[in-house]
């Protein structure tokens, strides 16, 4: 093997090697997680529980149920996302491990992209636990979703989302004490822009131009249109999702590197806050 | 147990004169406020390392003495790339530590004072989660770990215990068998047996005899404990307030100073008397470490 062919493959085991640990880890905290679960359940009701208030047609009072359980959805499973990011670096810390991470052999694509791909596998199984649990109780009927697309779609853009992620996993690198909230801070703005409960042409019109590099907007977009009108992948979804997803990625590489010389400049690496 | 390919091919490039380590005139200097000063007060350079040089040979082992705060541990995350410098070099098997971090990498691994481990994981999964960043797959880790852990004389029927559970003996056994799976040219040890009891200290300290005796391994040994690094080490150092004030075999310094025991030379060289603060955990780096809000 060339040592080209050497050092993939060593990348490679890498990567696997931070899926595998946040497995053994989610088993350990498992009770932990499905009190979370629980928790998010509830929340997630009492958002849908709002088209039942609306006075409208059973048809109705179903489509408008139904888009507000893809936004609740959506937005937990960003929520995760962002979560898991972020404590890439603050879990460590407070593990007190992040040093023999931070010198080990493993590039930090691999590094990040192993947490993401983590994150985004743990976040699909979450989501589609929560869609169907909340469309069970208040009784959803999606008798036309196209269930594969809407996955599909939320796959493509979960690679957008880990690039978003990676840039807000380098705050707690900066500030040990403050930064891994600030993750959910770009969570929450992230989606405001998006239309998670809302179309985006209710929002003013400079609210509408963010929402265009927003990931989150085709996503929410796309499996609205999946779940509720049983449409396949729409390329007008797929390709801002492509072309955000190549940027986002290296950018929040970029980031995350200029996080971690500052970090290692003024020895913020191991700092527990 | 033999090195890795990687790391072996990693060394055999470099002429075999190459020192393990050449660090010349390495500076790093934190920022911090004084804790008289109040809260708006600037913060001030504040150097943990100056102008520090020396060289270790292959194959040596090398103790650097220190009290708490001297630079010991600065020192260790400059040659771990863990922290970037403010001026000088250091070298390591000929690579540039700080401008060839990824090869850096590959040779070079570390037991810290603290064991540093998922508390919930196993000693087994901890292992194979650092082992996997060195390129081990899980095939090769079900046959190597139980026999690092044997090395180490840690019970290899406990490896599937969560961490949590282990008392701080144990830990750092399993912190030196991480060390080791990755068959490192050259080992960083700062503060290995801090904190530890009497027996677990002198196990830890026969491994690392062991280590010399069986591996192809250079250590560098940061401590406080002067009768350890007079038994463990060829040459030892005396690193005070950031600065390298020798770098001698034991009888030498003695000789150089025209005493007796360590301790009276770190007198004759510093004018203080030395005070070896064991506190479990310590971490001189927080000593300097910025606070910021």
């Amino acid at each position: 093997m060339s040592a080209y062919a050497v050092e993939m493959r060593n990348q490679l085991v890498g990567l696997f090697g931070i899926v595998e640990r946040n497995v053994y880890l989610t088993k350990r905290y498992i009770l932990w997680d499905l009190a979370f679960m629980v928790w998010t359940i509830a929340n997630t009701l009492t958002i849908v529980f709002i088209a039942r208030s609306a006075g409208l047609g059973p048809a109705a009072e179903n489509t408008l149920a139904t888009k507000l359980l893809i936004g609740a959805t959506i937005w937990a499973f960003l929520g995760i996302i962002f979560e898991f990011m972020t404590e890439i670096v603050a879990w460590e810390r407070w593990e007190g491990t992040i040093e023999y991470t931070f010198m080990a052999p493993l590039s930090r694509f691999a590094h990040l992209f192993g947490q993401g791909a983590f994150a985004v596998l743990y976040g699909l199984i979450r989501a589609a636990i929560l869609f169907f649990a909340v469309a069970a109780f208040i009784g959803i009927h999606a008798p036309n979703a196209n269930y594969g697309a809407a996955l599909l779609l939320l796959a493509l853009a979960s690679l957008s989302f880990i690039g978003v992620g990676i840039m807000t996993s380098v705050l707690p690198l900066i500030s040990p004490e403050k930064g891994a909230q600030l993750g959910f801070v770009c969570q929450g703005l992230m989606l405001v822009v998006s239309g998670v409960y809302y179309p985006i042409t209710v929002m003013p019109e400079w609210m509408q131009w963010i929402a265009k590099i927003s990931p989150a907007t085709y996503a929410l977009r796309g499996d609205r249109a999946s779940i509720i009108s049983g449409t396949g992948v729409a390329w007008a979804d797929v390709w801002p999702l492509l072309i955000i997803a190549v940027f986002a990625t290296p950018v929040g590489l970029l980031v995350f590197k200029a996080g971690e010389r500052h970090a290692k400049r003024h020895g913020k690496l191991k700092r527990s806050g | 147990m033999s090195l890795a390919p990687s790391t072996s091919e990693l060394t055999a490039r470099v002429a075999p004169e190459t020192p393990a380590v050449e660090v010349r005139d390495l500076r790093k200097t934190f920022r911090r406020k004084d804790r008289k000063a109040s809260r708006f007060a600037r913060k001030r350079p504040w150097p943990a390392l100056a102008d520090v040089t020396f060289s270790i040979a292959r194959g040596e082992c090398v103790a650097i003495l220190g009290q708490n705060g001297s630079g010991k541990s600065t020192l260790v995350r400059l040659l771990s790339t863990l922290l970037i410098n403010d001026g000088g070099e250091a070298r390591i098997f000929g690579h540039d530590a700080f401008e060839e971090a990824s090869t850096i990498r590959r040779l070079v691994n570390r037991v810290s004072v603290e064991a540093s481990f998922f508390k919930k994981m196993s000693a087994s999964e901890n292992l194979s989660y650092a082992a996997r960043f060195y390129g081990m797959t899980p095939r090769q880790t079900r046959v190597a770990i139980p026999e690092i852990l044997t090395e180490v004389g840690f019970p290899v029927d406990r490896r599937g215990e969560a961490m949590e559970n282990l008392s701080r003996g144990m830990q750092q056994k399993v912190a030196l068998a991480r060390a080791l799976l990755t068959s490192p040219v050259l080992l960083l040890l700062d503060e290995p047996t801090t904190g530890l009891d009497p027996r677990s200290k002198l196990e830890v300290q026969d491994f690392i005899r062991k280590v010399r005796a069986e591996h192809d391994a250079t250590i560098l040994l940061c401590t406080h404990d002067m009768a350890e690094a007079e038994t463990l080490a060829d040459r030892i150092g005396l690193l005070d307030r950031g600065r390298l004030l020798f770098l001698e075999p034991v009888e030498d310094v003695k000789r150089r100073f025209g005493v007796d025991t360590l301790e009276e030379a770190f007198f004759a060289a510093t004018g203080r008397e030395y005070v070896a603060d064991e506190g479990e955990g310590d971490d001189e780096d927080d000593e300097y470490r910025e606070v910021f809000a």
